[in-house]
């Protein structure tokens, strides 16, 4: 099953890519989206054939320049395959609709104040229909799938080069719209690459050092390794995958990159891509260099805090509908960060069964945040198409306009705020549990410091998720429409609906009942003995069980509990009322009879009690312009109010460091003066100065 | 469990649902009644909110124009949570029918669930009141969320367990624990939040109306007839549910701990006792204060998050 999944995914990305790229223009969105779905159910089905426990293996030998291409797929890759997979099958379908001739999300955004190009007016068909775009998507999908599959140094780098080169692609889709596009384009590359050197540095550490750069090579020599040499190379693939992963404060580039990108494109990379950095910690740390120090883990667990924290406070003043969604992937990579730092922790202690609840609690949140976000984007990208509009500010009312749409995406709100029956309470349900069970008689004292803290962190970003989503429904979607494109906002086209509906299903169905997640969790474990002692989760029907700690919840049975009260409620007050009917009636106004819509509270109103809590970090900037009328300056003609909240952070650390880059290249520019003797001269005393270093360390 | 003891649980269930829930109008009626007679007034008398509440259900409900299905939904949702908390916590007897509705981050989160309705009902109205009250709530709920959680953490710590019953039999079980520094401080950030939760003085006035210091009487201010009555009941029976949570915590005496008959009586008798107790010593408390600026209760909240850190670490470092 792994090998054919994995020749769809492959030959289907390139016989469909080509196909693409001949299909006739009112053919090409469905060819496009067809095939990315096809390659997405070639990842499920690989996935599905790893997590039922076999392993395959696969050498190319002299494929890549640099050795031998190998794959393999065990019950971690299989996890990663599966989700990757799936968040590309439901992109697929909904690219179908999204790319489709019509829809107003190809318009320049009005909200934004860029500079105006002056043939945007002229592109009537969305960018993203584009046949580069199009025929870059199932490329992308394909390279994410096969990054997981990977099982060599070389491999692994090529394939991670090659998803990252296709997702800026798709990221600069609609680079002709509007400038944020090319500057997130050039943002985004930066960081990726910046990544990549990193990994790539510590890939070529680690692989020259065993003698070998194919990962079993790697896992049978990692025992050996010095010290040096593991705190490099952890720390390098801290910087690296939390690059990709979104973890503050290298995040940049999320809400840069997420917000510009079509939407379904930043459905993939929000819900699949970002995962491959945390598939890609837990793989080097935990497998191929056998587990992690007890720093290392603390650092993570300092750093899964802070991303925590900081992404959603970012999302609970954001504005922008995806923006905000960028940065609540900040914040759930940092619950998941969060989970691998206090599984180093607590296998450095000795602790296996904590430290398995606690990574299992990190991979089943993968899952949870790939489910609810995909719904999410999706949704955002179908409120884009239909009203283009991204600023909640200017939204409302969709809930009569859009009722589908509203109502998966209630679904995923209630996955993204972590409150039951949601997904994502469950995962995070597991992290708590793993966390409170660690403080104890005979514990360390830096464990009973750090996981406090670390319990109150994922407390109060429960919260504030809470806030940023009640906020992003109820303005987004409830209540009357701000804005004339919302108030004639039109449902989606099917395509999109269904789209939408395959992700919000694997929503329910992962909040209702966990425990199928059970046995597959416990075999993605079984590949990381480092943090493994017994199966963390206890396979029962109905009831989510851990083993080795006391606790245990059942998401399926508080909901039928609800749907029964709420049942019994509804009878119980029929018969009270004695059928008196509803009347629709105006709402109290305070004796204003004219209602208009610019009374309602805005997403900015709505936060502005968390902004002023959290002004010291947050530190909006606001402009008030009163202007007065021309007769009396007591008299108010209009007063103009606008905020905006900076990623303080972002301001804080990279103008320096880009300053210094720049520095740094105009003083070697010196050294370039066009001479070819200079030039000659350099080449000497290099190629002297290698042969001494080779003498000397010889 | 036998299939006669799973029924004997049902049914101790349904007793803690009809005692919450028919108790709670009485429990807000008591605290009325408190609070009246030491301010110099007569008084309503301790039925008069169940008697608002008959008058309401029979009324009729109405809408504001470009309302959703959510402002419909909103008030059964809300009394639905409550029926689950009232089945789920151990309020009479530690024996539940089935287990995993009794983990106290799920009977917080089931909580929370309930704000939330409430709170995009607010927003679904249109209106700026509702808009207010929901921003407001939904920030108080943030902040407070640490707090709970955290006393949740120092009390788990003695048992090793977060389910409910568990932490409640096990201090039957070794009353001394209760009186640990860990619990004693998970007690006091507990008290803050109850107040915060419940909108209670000093964080919110359930008495005010139509006043811009408001918060939840904002948010449900287009509710009316049977709508309106849900919400009342419901809000109710939340102060109820989490004075009853908060003495089971902290005052456990008189649960019972299997489903005798005689042991339910007096399970019930003691949650009367105890939840009436509390709730005139909470109207008392608030004859003497003055509701909080709204930018001061994040203040009185991180307090209650420092005694629950506290709490915490006093359960690691004394124990």
């Amino acid at each position: 099953m792994i090998q054919t999944g994995l020749w769809l995914v492959a030959l289907g990305a390139l016989v469909g890519a080509a196909a693409v790229v001949v299909a006739p223009e009112r053919r090409r969105h469905v060819v496009a989206g067809s095939v990315t779905a096809l390659v997405g159910v070639g990842g499920v089905l690989a996935g599905l054939g790893g997590l039922g426990g076999s392993t395959w293996t696969a050498v190319a030998p002299g494929l890549l320049p640099l050795g031998e291409a190998r794959l393999a797929v065990d019950a971690l890759s299989g996890a990663f395959l599966l989700l990757i997979g799936a968040v590309a099958v439901a992109a697929g379908v909904y690219g179908i609709g999204y790319t489709a001739p019509g829809g107003r999300h190809a318009q320049d955004l009005p909200a934004a104040h860029d500079q105006h190009l002056p043939d945007a007016a002229a592109h009537h068909a969305s960018p993203a229909a584009s046949r580069t775009a199009q025929a870059t998507v199932p490329l992308f999908v394909a390279a994410m799938l096969l990054v997981p599959a990977a099982a060599s140094v070389t491999t692994f780098l090529v394939l991670w080069e090659l998803m990252a080169l296709t997702s800026l692609l798709l990221v600069l889709t609609e680079h002709r719209l509007r400038a944020s596009v090319r500057e997130a384009g050039l943002w985004y590359a930066g960081m990726t690459h910046a990544g990549l050197v990193a990994i790539m540095t510590a890939f070529a550490l680690v692989a020259a050092n065993v003698g070998g750069e194919s990962f079993d090579a790697i896992r049978a020599g990692a025992a050996d390794l010095s010290p040096t040499v593991r705190t490099v190379a952890l720390v390098l693939v801290l910087l690296g995958f939390g690059s990709k992963a979104g973890m503050v404060p290298l995040h940049v580039w999320l809400p840069r990159a997420h917000p510009e990108a079509p939407s379904h494109v930043s459905a993939l990379m929000s819900a699949a891509m970002v995962k491959l950095g945390v598939y890609g910690l837990i793989r080097v740390a935990f497998d191929l260099l056998g587990g992690a120090p007890r720093w290392w883990g603390l650092l993570v667990l300092a750093l899964g805090c802070l991303s925590a924290l900081y992404g959603v406070l970012q999302a609970s003043v954001a504005v922008d509908l995806k923006r905000l969604l960028a940065y609540s992937t900040s914040e759930n990579v940092g619950l998941m960060l969060i989970g691998l730092g206090a599984a180093a922790v607590f296998a450095a202690d000795g602790n296996r069964v904590l430290a398995g609840v606690v990574m299992a609690a990190a991979v089943l949140h993968a899952f949870n945040h790939a489910a609810f976000k995909t719904v999410l984007f999706l949704g955002a990208g179908s409120v884009l198409r239909s009203t283009g509009l991204r600023d909640l500010d200017a939204l409302g009312g969709l809930v009569r306009r859009m009722p589908v749409t509203t109502a998966l995406v209630a679904v995923g709100t209630l996955g993204a705020a972590a409150l039951p029956p949601g997904n994502g309470f469950v995962s995070e349900w597991v992290l708590l549990q793993g966390l409170i069970h660690s403080v104890g008689p005979g514990g360390s004292p830096v464990v009973a410091v750090s996981i406090p803290v670390a319990v109150g962190v994922v407390a109060l970003t429960a919260g504030l998720g809470v806030a940023t989503f009640v906020k992003a429904f109820g303005v987004g979607f409830l209540a009357l429409p701000r804005s004339t494109a919302a108030a004639e906002a039109t449902e989606s086209p099917l395509p999109m609906r269904v789209g939408m509906g395959l992700a919000a299903g694997v929503c329910l169905a992962l909040g209702l009942l966990p425990a199928v997640a059970a046995r597959p969790l416990d075999r993605v474990l079984g590949v990381l003995p480092e943090v493994r002692s017994i199966d963390p989760l206890a396979d029962s029907a109905v009831t989510l069980r851990l083993n080795g700690i006391a606790g245990s919840m059942s998401p399926l049975v508080i909901a039928v509990g609800l749907v029964l009260a709420g049942t019994a409620v509804v009878a119980l007050v029929r018969r009270l009322s004695r059928g008196v009917p509803r009347r629709v009636a105006p709402a109290w106004g305070c004796g204003a009879i004219e209602r208009d819509p610019r009374q309602e509270y805005t997403a900015t109103s709505f936060a502005e009690p968390l902004t002023r809590v959290f002004d010291d970090v947050l530190r909006p900037e606001q402009d008030v312009d009163v202007t007065p009328l021309a007769e009396s300056r007591y008299l108010i003609e209009s007063v103009t109010f606008r905020q905006r909240v900076p990623d303080r952070l972002e301001a804080r650390i990279y103008p320096p460091l880009l300053a210094a880059a720049t520095a740094w290249g105009r003083w070697s520019r010196r050294l370039a003066r066009g001479s070819v003797h200079t030039y000659l001269a350099y080449g000497f005393v290099g190629l002297l100065a290698a042969l001494l270093l080779a003498g000397v360390t010889g | 469990m036998s299939a006669g003891e799973v029924v004997g649980a049902v049914v101790a269930s349904l007793v803690q649902v009809v005692v919450v829930v028919v108790g709670a109008p009485y429990l807000t009626g008591l605290m009325r009644q408190v609070r009246a007679r030491m301010e110099g007034r007569a008084g309503a008398g301790v039925g008069q909110p169940a008697r608002d509440l008959r008058k309401l259900m029979a009324k009729e409900a109405t809408s504001p124009e470009g309302a959703s299905w959510v402002f419909r939904a909103a008030p059964l949702v809300l009394m639905s949570t409550v029926v689950v908390l009232a089945a789920a916590v151990p309020f009479v007897t530690t024996v539940t029918p089935v287990s995993g509705a009794s983990d106290l981050f799920a009977v917080v989160a089931v909580l929370m669930l309930g704000t939330v309705a409430l709170t995009l009902a607010g927003l679904d109205t249109g209106t700026a009141f509702g808009g207010m009250g929901a921003s407001r709530e939904v920030t108080v709920l943030a902040l407070a969320e640490p707090t709970i959680l955290l006393a949740i953490f120092a009390l788990s710590v003695r048992v090793g367990s977060s389910d409910l019953g568990d932490i409640v039999e096990g201090a039957l079980a070794t009353p001394s624990q209760l009186f640990w520094p860990a619990s004693l401080l998970a007690a006091v950030a507990f008290a803050v939040v109850i107040v915060a939760e419940t909108g209670r003085l000093p964080v919110d006035n359930p008495s005010t109306h139509l006043e811009l210091t408001m918060m939840h009487e904002a948010m449900v201010l287009e509710y009316s007839g049977r709508d309106l009555g849900m919400v009342e009941l419901a809000s109710w029976s939340r102060l109820a549910i989490l004075l009853g949570l908060g003495v089971n915590l902290f005052v456990p005496w008189g649960v019972a701990t299997s489903l005798a008959p005689a042991a339910l009586a007096l399970g019930v008798l003691a949650l009367v006792v105890k939840v009436c107790v509390l709730g005139a010593a909470l109207a008392a408390f608030e004859v003497f204060m003055a509701k909080l600026r709204l930018f001061r209760v994040p203040e009185l909240l991180a307090g209650s998050l420092l005694f629950a850190l506290l709490a915490v670490t006093a359960s690691f470092f004394l124990a």
